[in-house]
């Protein structure tokens, strides 16, 4: 059966406010299902012309798929937000490129024919599942040196990074914070994140916690405008002695949901939809998982090779800030200076927060924004590391390109 | 300390027992810099099944919210205050604990006036007001929203009204001035008045909005961010707020009017309440709510010291609390499971009961007669009734193939009930005909199988007494129309046991019917108390008394219908038959009326005719009556058939046919549908001096259905 490659668009994105996990966080008496319900209701509300009926699949990724994660997500989810019983959907895992995991797998299936329109998301509720609740590794990872005993430890690779790249010291990586933190700041202040935002009620019962009673979250919980060099050099190392990596240098432990929705081209035209990124390649490498913020390098390697273009083809970079080191990494790599303004405008995930599973469409709805601001721009590229020692990386066209330079 | 203050607590001294609901405040950034906004969340800090109340302490928890709120808003901090409740539930109203403790006029004067005083105080604060009813909202639930400037409302919302009337109060926190001057006076009176008198008729989210009570309607899943985003609209101005001009004209009289009517079609003028409200609503024309208000608490003070506020407190917590835990029921963990049940019979009543155990139950229910005619008949009845259940929607296709498939008839009991856990007979009223059928039952089914009985009138003990196991029959007495009136009479024979009692109650649990355990005494409970009534009515009209006059003397009552109507309903010649029964037990109290025997003799189906629409006594039956010459007057007869009425339920008690008086009253109200707010009967006979003067003494201590000492 002859069958053509489809073009696969963003549609839109949408997501929480970030929170801080924990006792005190603003979500920390809100359900994991219900953040991703409030992200998928704002997109449809968005997006009036969009027949729920069409919608072929939703995927919600999240790391620890129980409880409140648990139950199948992306189909749960679906029926929670109030789509059609006819819509089905699945739950994705890939760490931290969960939400990342699955637009690509649906886009893949769009193209390929399977699906015409996709709801792609994810979520983490880091306060009610802590990283590495119930998990069991295999004794043998460490009895045949599978892999280091720092590989699970997401802040010792960031050390590992470190080691690997002498000249990225804690001081560059303060640097890069701070600035993480300036960019996040002004973009809030220029309204370039609020408009992705869906506003969360949330219910607090604990009066050690704050305000007790219904409130309503419409801003990311974990920012820290008017951080300074000087704030972050007397924070501690918890990773290492004498370390570099920092609670200031790093992304924290975050709640929050995200969702996208993806669409064929043709469909998208057809319906009427935005077309706000169109997918150009996507690919996943693995490293060695004590060092897994090298991650984003090789997969960029791929993604780039697949789509035929250099790293001086892409005019804008939005890379997930788990670790300002693992940033820094990868411009070092392709020599691109630490403050390049082509990379992470708004800043990162040190100044919102990485809630793991949910973050990759947070960089896309960004990635997006940039898109319409900059005409002159063709190609951007999202990117983030993953647990376990992986990469993954998704390269995007604007449609809005004017054929200026890049 | 304000006056306010002051008032809530002393009122809060009389009422320790109270479940307090804190009233949290907190603030929040609304969406498009619409700017600060304090949300007040009403929350008692229990989970949904126990809602949210108002008593003095919830009160003044609520002023003290609405103390700190004011001075923001008069300084300027905040732009708007919103008001919504923990998650299911915005707030249910007062706490009627508190208002059964209540002894004093000055104290039930203080309750409403206390909630006015805070509740008020929302619609004159600095900056605009809005409610936002996220669940089930009821009374002074409802009340505190409309004090509010906007109101939203949810889609998910299962419950809404104002509950006060049904009860035997007013809607006394503003729900009388304030409603009709919102949403008119006919759609108010719809809400106070007519879903009220209609067992309590509840509103969903979705009619609050169309009513006009609610501005916006939002779906359950983000109500509460769709609310504060509407609210951020409403106050940048980019969302204006449209309401339907109030008819202040013939309209709103002719709405009180309408409400008039109603409350005397339901209540004949016996239970004040509704009166009192429409007083109120017809009063709230001229839009004076100070007015509105101070009558609201002149009214909701003198029904809190009237007996019938308590009647009606009473009624509630029999069916909502009595009829959950039946008295003298066994220990539920020696039921037996019933995997599928037996009909014998396969008439209108066995197929009726047929249809109810299969919806409910969801278990093979085979039915049996005497012939493959019946049978076929009794099996068709029960899949057209199926059909028409899923030409309405109540139940899908697939839930119909099931039911349908579940349901067979055979004529050979052995087949049918081999492994049968649960067999009810609704064959023939004759102990011979019924003990040979559970003769033939018995020798066929399980030996752990429950044999019931749908008798009416008929010794269970009797009836179980040829038997090899006596012990697992029990009486299974259903109400008709089976489907509608909740009342099942379980009864226990004299040698009955607990676990086949257990069993019974299980499955009365599951067909969801309100069960009361009644000993083996003639025609049981609710018939023996109508056929006294009955009797004694056609007594007074056998000896003179016009039959106009001995209907319109129990009206009082307030009945679902007048004595000769139900005797219609009922069928003259069953009427005949069961005073015939009970007679052949008690002939000095139940007399067999030989105008009644002329009646069902010349084939009457009934005793009036209805081709004016209303009815007439039939000529034909006029003139078969036989009336002696005493005359008495409306009174006479009222207290004559209250006296026996009295004394045959102070012989019940005595005799033990149930446990207390409270379970003849949850009787009559679910299975005779005697009013809700007479609280049945013995309330109403205690506060009208008839217990005393007949039985020497009341039925219920006082405070259980009146105001305590």
């Amino acid at each position: 059966m002859p069958r053509t490659i489809r073009d696969v668009v963003f549609v839109d994105g949408v997501r929480t406010p970030f929170g801080k996990a924990g006792p005190k966080g603003i979500y920390h008496e809100t359900r994991a299902d219900d953040l991703v319900v409030k992200a998928i209701r704002e997109l449809l509300r968005r997006n009036p012309d969009l027949d729920p009926k069409k919608i072929d699949e939703v995927a919600i990724a999240a790391t620890t798929q129980i409880g409140d994660q648990g139950l199948t997500l992306g189909r749960t989810a679906g029926i929670l937000a109030g789509l059609p019983q006819s819509v089905p959907g699945y739950s994705i895992d890939r760490m931290c490129a969960g939400a990342l995991t699955a637009v690509t797998s649906t886009a893949g299936s769009i193209a390929f024919g399977a699906y015409d329109v996709v709801v792609a998301g994810g979520v983490e509720h880091m306060g009610r599942h802590p990283m590495g609740e119930g998990v069991d590794p295999n004794p043998r990872f460490v009895s045949e040196k599978l892999v280091d005993e720092s590989a699970l430890f997401m802040g010792m690779t960031a050390e590992n990074l470190h080691d690997r790249y002498p000249t990225i010291t804690k001081q560059r990586a303060d640097e890069y914070a701070v600035r993480s933190q300036e960019k996040a700041a002004k973009a809030y202040a220029n309204g370039k994140i609020q408009q992705d935002l869906v506003p969360v009620s949330v219910r607090r019962t604990n009066a050690e916690a704050g305000e007790t009673g219904w409130g309503l979250v419409t801003a990311d919980e974990p920012m820290r405008p008017g951080t300074t060099l000087e704030s972050l050099a007397g924070l501690k190392t918890p990773f290492r002695a004498h370390g570099r990596v920092t609670a200031g240098n790093a992304a924290g432990l975050n709640d929050g949901a995200t969702a996208s929705l993806l669409a064929a081209e043709d469909v998208a035209r057809e319906l009427g939809l935005p077309v706000k990124m169109r997918l150009v390649s996507y690919a996943f490498a693995g490293v060695e998982p004590e060092v897994m913020g090298y991650g984003p390098i090789p997969a960029t390697e791929k993604a780039l090779a697949q789509a035929g273009l250099s790293i001086s083809d892409i005019g804008l970079f939005e890379i997930n800030e788990a670790f300002a080191v693992q940033v820094l990494a990868f411009l070092e790599h392709y020599g691109i200076a630490d403050d390049d303004a082509r990379v992470n405008q708004y800043g990162g995930a040190i100044a919102y927060g990485h809630p793991l599973a949910s973050s990759g469409v947070r960089l896309m709805t960004q990635l997006a924004r940039q898109f319409e601001e900059q005409p002159e721009v063709r190609y951007g590229l999202t990117t983030m590391c993953v647990g376990f020692g992986m990469g993954a990386t998704v390269i995007w066209e604007n449609p809005n390109f004017d054929g200026g330079n890049k | 300390m304000s006056s306010t203050t002051e008032l809530l607590k002393g009122a809060a001294e009389l009422f320790p027992g109270e479940v307090v609901t804190q009233a949290h405040v907190r603030h929040l950034d609304l969406p498009f810099g619409a700017g600060r906004f304090a949300l007040i969340t009403l929350d008692n800090g229990l989970d949904h099944t126990k809602p949210t109340t108002f008593g003095p302490q919830s009160l003044a928890n609520l002023d003290a919210a609405i103390d700190q709120v004011e001075k923001e808003a008069a300084d300027g901090t905040i732009t708007g205050i919103g008001l919504t409740g923990k998650p299911f539930i915005f707030a249910v109203g007062a706490d009627l604990k508190g208002v059964e403790l209540l002894s004093r006029h000055e104290d039930a004067l203080a309750i409403g006036k206390g909630g006015h005083d805070v509740f008020r105080r929302l619609s004159g604060l600095a900056v605009p007001t809005f409610a936002y009813y996220n669940g089930a909202a009821m009374g002074g639930g409802v009340e505190v929203g409309l004090h509010c400037s906007y109101r939203t409302v949810s889609k998910a919302l299962p419950a809404f009204s104002l509950p006060e009337v049904f009860l035997g109060l007013v809607p006394g926190w503003g729900g009388c001035a304030l409603l009709p001057n919102l949403i008119g006076a006919d759609r108010a009176v719809s809400v106070i008045i007519e879903n009220s008198l209609n067992q309590n008729r509840q509103l969903k989210g979705k009619q609050v909005f169309e009513l006009g009570i609610a501005d916006a309607l939002f779906e359950g899943a983000d109500f509460l961010e769709q609310s504060l985003i509407w609210t951020a609209n409403v106050l940048k101005g980019s969302v204006s707020v449209e309401r339907a001009e109030v008819d202040r004209g013939d309209a709103w009289d002719a709405a009180v009017a309408r409400g008039r009517a109603i409350a005397d079609s339901k209540v004949h003028g016996a239970a004040p309440a509704a009166y009192r409200a429409l007083d109120i609503i017809a009063a709230a024309k001229d839009g004076d709510l100070s007015a509105g208000f101070d009558a609201e608490d002149q009214a909701l003070a003198d029904l809190i010291m009237g007996g019938e506020l308590r009647s009606g407190i009473y009624a509630f917590n029999l069916v909502q609390k009595r009829a959950k835990r039946p008295a003298g029921a066994p220990d539920k963990n020696l039921a037996r499971p019933v995997t599928k049940v037996g009909v014998v019979g396969a008439g209108l009543m066995a197929s009726q009961l047929a249809l109810l155990f299969l919806r409910r139950l969801e278990v093979p229910v085979v039915l049996t007669d005497i012939d493959q005619e019946r049978v076929d008949k009794g099996v068709g009845y029960v899949h057209a009734e199926i059909e028409k259940l899923l030409g309405k929607g109540r139940i899908n296709q697939d839930k119909a193939n099931r039911l349908k498939g579940l349901v067979s008839g055979v004529l050979d009991k052995a087949e049918g009930f081999a492994d049968a856990d649960f067999v009810i007979e609704a064959v023939f009223e004759e102990i011979g005909v019924k003990q040979q059928v559970f003769a033939e039952v018995e020798a066929v089914a399980p030996a752990h199988a429950i044999l019931a009985t749908n008798t009416s009138s008929l010794s269970v003990t009797e009836m179980a007494s040829k038997l090899k196991n006596p012990e697992r029959v029990v009486g299974f007495h259903f109400f008709n129309p089976v489907a509608i009136l909740p009342l099942l009479e379980i009864v226990r024979g004299e040698q009955t046991d607990d676990a086949s009692l257990a069993t019974a109650f299980g499955v009365a649990r599951k067909l969801k019917k309100t069960a009361v355990l009644v000993k083996d005494a003639p025609a049981f409970v609710v018939n023996r108390i109508l056929t006294r009534f009955m009797g004694e009515i056609q007594n007074v009209i056998d000896e003179g008394t016009p039959v106009e006059v001995a209907e319109k003397a129990v009206e009082p009552l307030g009945l679902p219908m007048s004595p000769l109507v139900l005797l219609e309903l009922v069928g003259p010649a069953i009427g005949l038959h069961v005073s015939e029964t009970l007679n052949r037990s008690f002939p000095e109290r139940f007399t067999v009326s030989q105008n009644l025997a002329a009646v069902v003799k010349a084939g009457k189906r009934g005793f009036y005719v209805y081709d004016s629409g209303a009815p007439v006594l039939d000529p034909e039956v006029a003139a078969l009556l036989k009336q002696g010459d005493t005359v008495l007057t409306e009174e006479q007869t009222r207290d004559r058939v209250l006296d026996a009425v009295a004394q045959e339920i102070g012989l019940m008690l005595d005799e033990g046919v149930v446990a207390e008086a409270q379970d003849i009253d949850l009787c009559l109200i679910t299975g005779a549908g005697w009013p809700f707010h007479l609280g049945g009967i013995t309330p109403y006979l205690d506060r009208e001096g008839v217990s005393q003067r007949v039985n020497g003494k009341p039925f219920l201590a006082q405070g259980v259905a009146s105001v305590p000492a």
